[in-house]
This record gives structure tokens, sequence and C-alpha cells, in this order.
């Protein structure tokens, strides 16, 4: 089912959190909604889902006006990033809310929650209750309760924002196999460029209650839209007027032609590679990233003069 | 409409022999005597209700001792407990055939007694909460930065419970000024000795006295307003800081 | 040192204002002997003033648990107008004194009233009767299941109710199955509250009732009246019942409390 917003503005008291937004998201898409705190990625996201209302512009769902249907008449999936898992009613007993809801035969819902059970790896949980489960177990609770009465939409509001490193990563990797086999139309939220790359096809970068820039992960990162996806996105080193990623950089020894002399502040070793944050002799901090085999080569040491010169850099 | 109702009809009721009428029954002398009690004794209460009510917060909080939880329940009784009741207990030890050989009863010591019953559990109610939530780090950060006990309960412990032991006080005085049914047996209603504004306005309505009685009571209401406005302010006060 | 100085000065206070007058009760009602305290307490009229409050508690409870939980919304979601008068209004009943609200409602319901003369006309009887010592008592206890279940609202967040909603719950639906479930305990901790200020009410229902003996005479009122014309174990007899209820609603305060922590 396909996603349209159209002119969407929003304001709480003074603080504009979506300013005349349109969006179209394909039917079956993985998208991110992805930009810093306060840029409006959540309020969207409620928005489509019918818990906050717009100001002005209209929410189509599947081609239809839904914007004065309700959440409840809606029926779009919806992760909360606290899960909002229902602490007085089991593991079982969350994912069959919304099928009781709808008064379907209880041997469907038990086959159905079964089934849930299974997709999220939860088996052997069904008669737990929420503050027995670990953060991860609980969102995936909330995600197969979400998922029960087959909702055409799915939305996640930073679903793994309250989790710890390795259980997001795990998480991630589970979300795009989920979507690969139901092919639900998904949007979740995230300020984690990493997260919104790794997981979605197309990524909505925010910021300020607008949209910079919608585009795939490689495009996002090799031709931003403008300034502020290029820093957002990625490192990048304002260089003048123009803008040079870390990797971007030539460090030499011995001056030629096109280098500028520079001073060696830090050398950071960071295992898979190397990062060098130089002082140019105008003051301005450079942070190059370098190759194992680069960093052995140069013999980098702090206070040393280097020459630097960008490989690549893009100007707006 | 249960609340506010009524109230409309007393203050209308208060006013209908005009203001000049209002004012001379409320300021007679049996009304001043018995406002003036009421007042002077819900201070001393409000302060001995402050300083024990902090003491035992504290003990109920830090002290770890054997019947704790019991002691932590039984707090709660004035609550539970009918206020005629505890007028009839606190006469049963300390009335004319107290076995401690203590009579107090029908005095003015009467009615504090009374009144520190039923106000308690206020102040270690209010206080209890914030000693619990109280950040032990902050304490021991003052010690290490060579601060004396006196000096961390004055600049880190005494700031951040005081808006509770306020509000406990607040609460403590309000029911201080209204309580009629502790008082009854213990305390009389000698007027100019030991008649309170509560008991003034029962037995003004009992005699037929509804203008004596609606002046009085309205002086009361006012009092309880200006201290819903003082607890509304404390809260405000207390969560300042978590304000942006 | 000072721990113990501190604990004396905490259990020496509770010892003197609370629990060494509490335990004298106990002593003073079996002064006679139980036959004696058994003849007092089956006495018709402390019969009638037991089931008298006991009507009274049946009526006020239910309508102020639900009252209270409506409030307690209103205040927390203020999903109407009003929301704020509400919440400004609520703890009024604890900052006025009974005796104040038994005047106002005289003042009310009285011959010479607002509503008297109608409610006279038409041949109902307010003061000095059922109704008005319920309307007291109601007003009395008007804000313990608000009180309770406000910081329980407000600390589960509306999170899970939107989520009841995304899962297609109807407004209705949601309250009962979610929001109404998570505030239980606050719930039932308030009307505990409720029904033990309920039993215990004096100073408003003295106002109201007229105190007639067998008639509108409750438990606490006849626990005076009793003391008053010098039958001081009669006084005392009702006054254990009445202590050993309040005993009942303190264990199942202590009992719900940590309940209601661990739900959170």
């Amino acid at each position: 089912m396909s996603i349209e917003v159209r002119n969407v503005s929003k304001r709480f008291g003074s603080f504009q959190a979506l300013d005349d937004v349109s969006l179209d998201v394909d039917g079956g898409a993985l998208t991110a909604l992805l930009g810093p705190s306060g840029s409006g990625k959540s309020t969207l996201l409620r928005i489509i889902a019918g818990l906050e209302w717009p100001d002005s512009g209209e929410i189509h769902l599947a081609g239809e006006d839904a914007t004065p249907l309700t959440t409840q008449q809606r029926g779009v999936g919806f992760v909360f990033q606290h899960y909002a898992a229902f602490k007085h009613m089991s593991v079982r007993e969350n994912i069959a809310f919304g099928l009781k809801i709808r008064k379907r035969p209880k041997d469907e819902v038990r086959s159905r929650v079964d089934e849930l059970l299974d997709l999220v790896q939860l088996q052997g949980f069904g008669d737990r209750y929420p503050a027995q489960l670990s953060g991860g177990q609980r969102q995936r609770m909330a995600l197969a309760r979400a998922l029960a009465p087959e909702p055409k939409v799915l939305l996640l509001d930073e679903p793994f924002g309250a989790l710890d490193a390795r259980v997001r990563a795990e998480l991630r990797v589970w979300l795009r196999r989920l979507h690969d086999e139901t092919h639900t139309t998904t949007v979740f939220v995230t300020h984690d460029q990493e997260e919104a790359m790794d997981v979605a096809d197309s990524v909505v970068v925010m910021n300020k209650g607008r949209v910079e820039q919608v585009a795939g992960p490689r495009e996002l990162y090799d031709a931003p839209a403008n300034e502020f996806v290029m820093s957002f996105v990625g490192q990048a080193t304002r260089i003048d007027d123009a803008w040079v990623r870390p990797h971007d950089f030539e460090l030499v020894l011995v001056p030629n032609g096109s280098t500028r002399e520079a001073q060696v502040e830090r050398v950071v070793h960071l295992g898979f590679e190397v990062r060098a944050e130089l002082v140019r002799d105008d003051g301005e901090t450079l942070a190059v990233q370098l190759t194992r085999d680069q960093a052995a080569q140069l013999e980098l040491e702090r206070g040393q003069i280097v020459y630097v010169r960008p490989t690549h850099q893009t100007t707006f | 409409m249960i609340v506010l109702l009524p109230i409309a009809a007393l203050v209308w009721a208060s006013q209908k022999d005009g203001l000049h009428q209002f004012w001379s029954v409320a300021t007679s002398p049996e009304a001043i005597a018995a406002l003036k009690l009421t007042l002077g004794a819900s201070v001393v209460v409000s302060l001995v209700s402050a300083f024990f009510g902090t003491i035992t917060a504290w003990v109920l909080v830090r002290d770890e001792f054997r019947g704790k939880s019991i002691v932590n329940a039984v707090i709660d009784l004035p609550f539970a407990l009918p206020t005629i009741v505890a007028s009839l207990t606190l006469l049963a030890l300390y009335g004319p055939q107290s076995p401690l050989g203590i009579d107090i009863s029908l005095t003015r010591k009467a009615i504090v007694l009374a009144l520190l019953f039923v106000t308690l559990p206020f102040v270690v109610r209010t206080v209890q909460p914030v000693l619990l939530e109280l950040d032990l780090e902050a304490e021991e950060a003052a010690r290490s930065l060579g601060a004396s006990e006196l000096r961390v309960f004055r600049s880190i412990v005494l700031p951040n419970i005081l808006p509770g032991i306020l509000s406990g006080v607040a609460l403590a005085f309000a029911r201080a000024v209204g309580e009629i049914g502790a008082l009854v047996l213990i305390a009389g209603n000698v007027p100019f000795k030991t008649e309170v504004a509560s008991v003034f306005v029962f037995l003004h309505i009992q005699g037929g006295d509804q203008a004596g009685a609606s002046a009085v009571a309205v002086v009361m209401l006012v009092i309880s307003f200006a201290l819903l406005l003082a607890i509304g302010g404390l809260r405000f006060l207390a969560t300042r800081h978590e304000r942006a | 040192m000072r721990k113990y100085i501190l604990r004396f000065l905490a259990l020496g206070y509770l010892l003197a204002v609370l629990l060494g007058p509490l335990s004298m009760v106990f002593f003073r009602a079996f002064d006679k002997g139980t036959g004696a305290l058994w003849k007092t307490l089956s006495d018709p009229n402390t019969v009638h003033a037991f089931k008298l409050t006991l009507i009274i508690a049946l009526i006020a409870v239910p309508l102020n648990a639900v009252f209270g939980v409506v409030c307690a919304l209103a205040i927390v979601r203020r999903r109407f107008p009003g929301a704020g008068l509400v919440n400004a209004i609520v703890d009024l009943p604890l900052a006025i004194s009974p005796v104040v609200v038994g005047l106002s409602l005289f003042l009310l319901y009285g011959r010479t009233g607002w509503f008297g003369p109608w409610f006279a006309r038409h041949g109902m009887q307010i003061l000095f009767a059922l109704p008005s010592m319920v309307i007291a008592t109601i007003f009395v206890s008007l804000p313990f299941v608000a009180r309770e279940v406000v910081p329980t609202l407000r600390e589960i967040g509306d999170e899970q109710e939107q989520a009841a909603r995304t899962l297609g719950a109807s407004s209705w639906q949601t309250f009962w199955r979610i929001t109404l479930p998570s505030i239980r305990w606050a719930v039932i901790y308030g009307v505990v509250l409720t029904t033990a200020r309920c039993l215990g009410e004096y100073g408003a229902v003295a106002v109201v009732s007229g105190n007639i003996e067998g008639k509108t005479q409750t438990a606490t009122l006849r626990v005076q009246d009793a003391y008053e014309n010098f039958n001081q174990s009669g006084a005392y007899g009702i006054s254990l019942v009445l202590a050993a209820i309040s005993v009942v609603v303190l264990i199942t305060m202590t009992v719900l409390r940590p309940k209601e922590e661990e739900a959170l």
C-alpha cells in the first residue's frame, strides 16, 4: 500500500515541527526517515499513523484520502521506541490484542499468535510478562503485536533506539529479512545514519521540519543534494568553499605543487583504519582517514609536518 | 456541582444581611477568640509536626531496624481511623481516668495533642518519597569536598526536602484548622477557652444562629483557599529544577 | 549515636501520640467484660447506626470511585475543556473543614436555602435524612481516588493507549482493556481510603444529619452520643469495632502498596 504525504504542516506552540512536507512512499518499499532530533521525522510518522493531526495538508493511503480517519480506522501497524508493551498482559495476550479487538475466532487467534511467536523467535516466552523480557525481546514482541492484524503499512518510531549496540545490529538484519519475506510497506524513523543506510532501500533525510533529500543509500552519500545532507550523512570537512570526505585526501611527506602544509595534531588507531587530525597553517583542522598500510609507510607522529591535497571534493 | 454549589450557597448566605452585618458577626469577641485559638493551635501543631514528621521520615528511609515496615504502616493509621475514635483513644490515655495520671482533657493542650494525632501522616508522607529519591551521591560528593554532617544536611538535604516539608505542613495546617471530630470529646467547647472555629460553627448551627456560623465558616473557607494556593505554589517550586 | 537519638525521637513520638492511646481503646472496651461489650453492640440503635453507616458508604464509595477515575483522566489526559478547573477543585474538600461543608449543605438544602423549598414542595426530605448525609460524605471523600490515580496515570504515560489505538481499539475498548487494568491498584487503593473516610466521617454528617437516635445516627455520631451520656463502655465498644475496621483498612493498604510498585 502506498503512502502519499501532501503539503503537511504541523506546529507545536511556537515550534514548527513540519513545514509543508510532501513525500511519496511506494507500496512494498522499506523507507527510513533520517534526521537529527527535532527534525520532524517522528511527527511525520505519527501523522501518517493518525496519532497526531496535521495543521494543514493531507495523508493518502493506497491512493485514498486518509486525513479524516482516526488511528483506529487507518489499520496501520505501529512500533514505539519504548515498546509500549501492555504490562498487565502476557506476551501471547499482547500479540493477540489486535485480533481480539477484531473479534476473530479463538482458534484463528491462537494459530496466528503461534505463527508470530515463531516469526519473532519468542517460542516458549508466550506466557511471560513484558517485565520478564529483555529489551530486544520486548521490541520483537511489539513487532509481532503490530504485525498480527496484518497491517498494510508498518510504521516504526526509532524502534531500536533504546537497545544496546549488539542487539540493535541483530534486529536490523532481522527487520530487513522480515521485509523481504512479507513486502509490507515499511517506514521507520532513525537518527542513526548507519542504521538507515544498512536497512532501507530509500532514505528520506529531514532537517528542521523539511525534507532535504530522498535517495538510495549510495546516491545519498555520493551525490548529496546540499550541504546539510553532505555533513549529516557521513563525515565531511569543509575546506574553503568545498566539502571533502576524510578518505578523499592524499597525504605526502614531500610537498608538490598543489599540496598544502599541515601539522599532525593527533593520530588515532581505530584498528581497521587510522585517522589523523591535522592543523593547516591557516589554523583549519582536517580529519584524514588512512589505511593501515598508508599509516605504516608514513610513520606519522604528533607535531610532524605533512602535505595534504584533496583528491575529490564537492561544491554546492 | 457537588463541590462548588454548596460553597456558593455558603458565601451567598453569609452576606445576605449585608457586609456590615457579616463583619460585626465575624469580629464578635467569641468568634475572634475561636479563630485566634484555631490559628494558634494550628501553627503550634504544624511546627511540631514538621519537626517530628521530618525525623520520622528520615528514620523510615535511612535507618534499619526490626519492625520498620510495621511502623511504616502504622503512620497511615490516623487516615484510616475515624476522628471521633481518635478523640476517644486520646481521652483513654490522657483523660480523667488516665493510667499515667496525666489529665489534659478540656484544656488547650488537648487540642494540640488531638490535632497532632490527626495530622501525623502528612509531613511524613510528603517528605518520605523525596528522601527516597534523594541522590546519595550528592551527599557523598559534599562530604568528599570536606562538608561536615550538619553542613551536608543544611546545604544538600534540606533544600531538597524543604518543598516536601512545606507542602506537608500546609496540608497539616489545613487539616488542623478544619478538624472537629478529634476535638469533640477531649477538648470540649468552652467558649474563649477550648472552642475552636469548627466547634464554634457547629454549635452556632445547632443553636440556630446561621449568620454567626456562616461568617466564621467563610473566614475558614478563605484560609482553605489560601492554603490550596500555597500548596499549588509549592508544587510549582518543587518541580522548577526539572523544567527546562 | 545520632542514629539512635533520631530513632528514639521518632518512635517515642509515635508511641505517645498514636500507639499508646490506641492500645488503650482495647483495654477500655473490655473493661466490663465481653458480656457488657456484646450488650452494647447488639443494642438496636447501635445496630441501626452501623447499618446506616454502611448504607452511606455503599452509595458514596462507588460514586466517588467512578467520579475519581473520570476526574483523574480529565486532569492527566486533558482531553476536554475545563480540565484545569477540575484539577483545582478536586483537592478542595481536603482543605475545607467538614463542618463548613456541612453548613454549606445546610444552607443549600435547608428551609430557606436555594434548593430546600423546591425539595420540600415535592415531598422530599434532604436535610436531617439520608440524602444530605450521603451528599456530605461524598463531598468529604471526593479527592481520594483521583489523588491516587493521577500520579499512576502520569507514570504509565499514554504510549500503551496509543498502541492500542493503532491496533484498532476504540476509546471505550482502550479504557477497559488497557487504561483501567494499568491503574487498577491505584483505584483499589483510593477506594480503600475513600471507604475509610466514609465510615469515619463525623463533622459534616454531624451538621446535616440532626443526629436522631435510631434514625439518622451513624456509628461515629453514636460514639459521641454514648460518651456524652456517660455510657463509656458503649462508646469504647463501638470505637473498638471502628478501630478494628481501620486496622483492616491499614493492612489492606500495606498489602496493596508493594503490588502497585511491582505492576509498574
